[in-house]
């Protein structure tokens, strides 16, 4: 997600100054091939082990606690958070912090509230648990909404971003490099399904980490390995003004705002939510997101020494001239550091990042489309063996058209926009509504259904009506709606919703339904 | 204990954003050389959320795991649910 910062890239030229960036560069593109053809076959081999609806959606639950803590981590961190808060701490220093925490803090939220009743209530989607005791179609059809229309607009920021930092790492021109990540996630839903996609996920997870925390050692070589005397000679180079709040928070309501969907937004999102289904059990799902908390922590504080790594020894002015949101500070401090065969590994990885998350999003889009849609609401509940697997392959082929349409439909639009809009649809119209479900007795269907739905369209009508549409996008002179992010009323407006509909229009035999419930989420599906 | 600690990440974060919004000068207090208020409290929020975490894995392990089994074998025993 990171704002503006991607946002710029697609309008930013490369500087003649530094010839390496925008070129076709051997090194990258070998590492690159060579990741392609692990991956490529790792789905071959997934592919015979995915012959059923619950391989292909939740890797036959065979997913151990350890290896989807590193596929939570892949699947989460983004070329944005890698790229993007390191340019952001380059060139503005402290600011980037805001988002470092905030995308680690929805994380605990998931692991007290989340992980283990959606272990227990659903079998694929998070739909499922809100459908455990309620009547099953408007709830499905209403999460499908939501689900869909977080994936949409996540895929549009992952693909905008990919074909535009591809473009400047690899030379590759912007559309053919949204078609190769379109059509290589294609081949890894579509043939290994999620036994696939966690691999991609746990060989990704360990890239980034491997060559963040490597070039993070780098960095700190260079200062004694104390970041205090790196930070010091961030403040004396750049101003004491490096290590505290700057422009970015200018309107203190807009930071709790975001806050607010950062943090509740991880909770929401349907791709990590998936990811419980993997495991054999809620004690499992508990220890994954444990470790997931670790590594994704891990990850941002090294972030923050590449930022300001970045900021000593390559300089804010050179990092912008390159690209003007600062994208390419951590490739252009590698090869600083480690010369090109490191930058060319540094893109590599960041290739390898972007495509991890797509494979992560195709999938569950695909799982709503089949198994909310087709299964549970077309076919009430029972589809024809083999049917719902088909169904799930011809929605991943169709999300992947969708997705390069998309992203070549798109080009050069506010990446930032669209991925803080998936964090605020996902905390406003999945998160109430899954929380409602599981721990409020009195909620009901049409309380869950209009939650999910409010929480969608007033979080898109009020993106619609601010600043960043109004001003940005159409230059009027002002907004109706004051904030950037909608997450501040979204939220509360979606809780609300969802309370008060349930009151006027509580379900018949509710409590019992609640109380079937209880024990499941206790004790799983089979005790 | 989820939702008491869900309240502590709440107030941790959430005290960091106010701090951020509504008192920047404080964060920009120097610590000696090379650390101010603000990194250091940024740092602390990424630690109280591993320590958070740690500290439910650690409750659930001990006391939830244990209390969920007897509750299984209670309902094994009475033959009862599904």
């Amino acid at each position: 997600m990171i704002p503006w910062v991607l946002a710029q890239t697609a309008g930013a030229t490369a500087a003649p100054a530094v010839p390496e960036f925008g070129r076709p560069d051997p090194v990258a593109i070998g590492f690159f091939a060579v990741f392609i053809c692990i991956t490529l076959g790792i789905t071959w081999w997934a592919a015979r082990r995915t012959q059923t609806a619950e391989h292909f959606y939740a890797a036959g639950r065979s997913v151990t606690a350890g290896q989807n803590g590193f596929a939570l981590a892949g699947d989460y961190m983004s070329a944005a958070s890698f790229l993007g808060i390191a340019g952001l701490v380059s060139t503005s220093g402290f600011d980037g912090l805001i988002y470092s925490t905030g995308w680690l803090v929805g994380w605990p939220v998931v692991l007290f509230l989340i992980a283990e009743p959606l272990r227990n209530l659903g079998r694929y989607t998070f739909a499922d648990v809100v459908a455990a005791r309620l009547r099953p179609t408007p709830v499905r059809i209403s999460a499908a909404v939501g689900t869909l229309a977080t994936i949409a607009f996540y895929l549009i920021a992952q693909m905008v971003g990919a074909g535009s930092l591809i473009r400047l790492l690899f030379g590759i021109p912007y559309e053919s490099a949204v078609l190769i990540v379109g059509v290589a996630m294609m081949a890894y839903v579509l043939f290994g399904g999620m036994l696939a996609t966690t691999w991609v996920q746990i060989v990704k997870a360990v890239l980034l980490l491997g060559g963040a925390a490597l070039l993070a050692l780098l960095v700190l070589s260079r200062f004694g390995f104390d970041p205090r005397a790196l930070f010091a000679a961030a403040a004396a180079q750049q101003g004491a003004g490096v290590l505290a709040p700057g422009k970015l928070v200018s309107n203190p309501w807009d930071a709790i705002s975001l806050g607010l969907a950062l943090m509740f937004g991880t909770a929401g999102l349907p791709h990590i939510l998936m990811r419980f289904y993997t495991v054999p059990d809620a004690a499992s799902a508990r220890r994954s997101v444990f470790i997931a908390t670790g590594l994704i922590g891990l990850f941002y504080l090294m972030t923050f020494i590449l930022g300001f790594g970045a900021m000593v020894l390559v300089g804010p002015a050179s990092i912008k001239a390159i690209d003007a949101g600062g994208n390419m500070a951590a490739p252009m401090l590698a090869e600083l550091l480690g010369g090109r065969p490191f930058l060319g590994f540094i893109a590599a990885v960041a290739f390898a990042t972007i495509l991890a998350v797509v494979a992560g999003l195709a999938l569950s889009g695909a799982a709503a489309i089949s198994h909310d849609l087709w299964a549970s609401v077309v076919r009430k509940g029972n589809p024809r063996p083999g049917e719902e697997l088909k169904v799930a392959r011809l929605a991943t082929i169709a999300l992947a058209l969708v997705a390069i349409a998309l992203g070549v439909l798109f080009k050069g639009q506010n990446v930032a926009f669209m991925v803080g809009l998936a964090f605020a649809i996902a905390a406003s119209a999945n998160f109430p509504a899954l929380v409602l479900s599981v721990f409020w007795r009195r909620t009901s269907t049409a309380g869950a259904s209009s939650s999910m739905i409010v929480g969608t369209l007033a979080t898109l009508g009020l993106i619609a009506l601010s600043p960043a549409v109004q001003v940005d996008l159409l230059h009027h002179e002002a907004a109706i709606f004051p904030l950037k992010n909608p997450a501040l009323v979204s939220i509360p407006l979606a809780f609300l919703t969802g309370i008060v509909v349930s009151l006027l229009r509580p379900d018949a035999g509710g409590d019992a339904a609640y109380e079937a419930l209880e024990t499941r989420v206790l004790l799983g599906s089979d005790p | 204990m989820a939702s008491l600690l869900t309240a502590g990440m709440v107030v941790v974060y959430f005290g960091f954003i106010l701090l951020v919004a509504f008192r920047p000068a404080l964060l920009a207090t120097p610590l000696g050389d090379g650390l101010s208020v603000g990194i250091l409290l940024g740092a602390l929020v990424i630690v109280s959320a591993w320590v958070l975490t740690w500290t439910y894995v650690r409750w659930a392990n001990r006391v939830y795991d244990p209390a969920l089994a007897r509750l299984r074998e209670e309902h094994r025993t009475a033959g009862g649910a599904p």
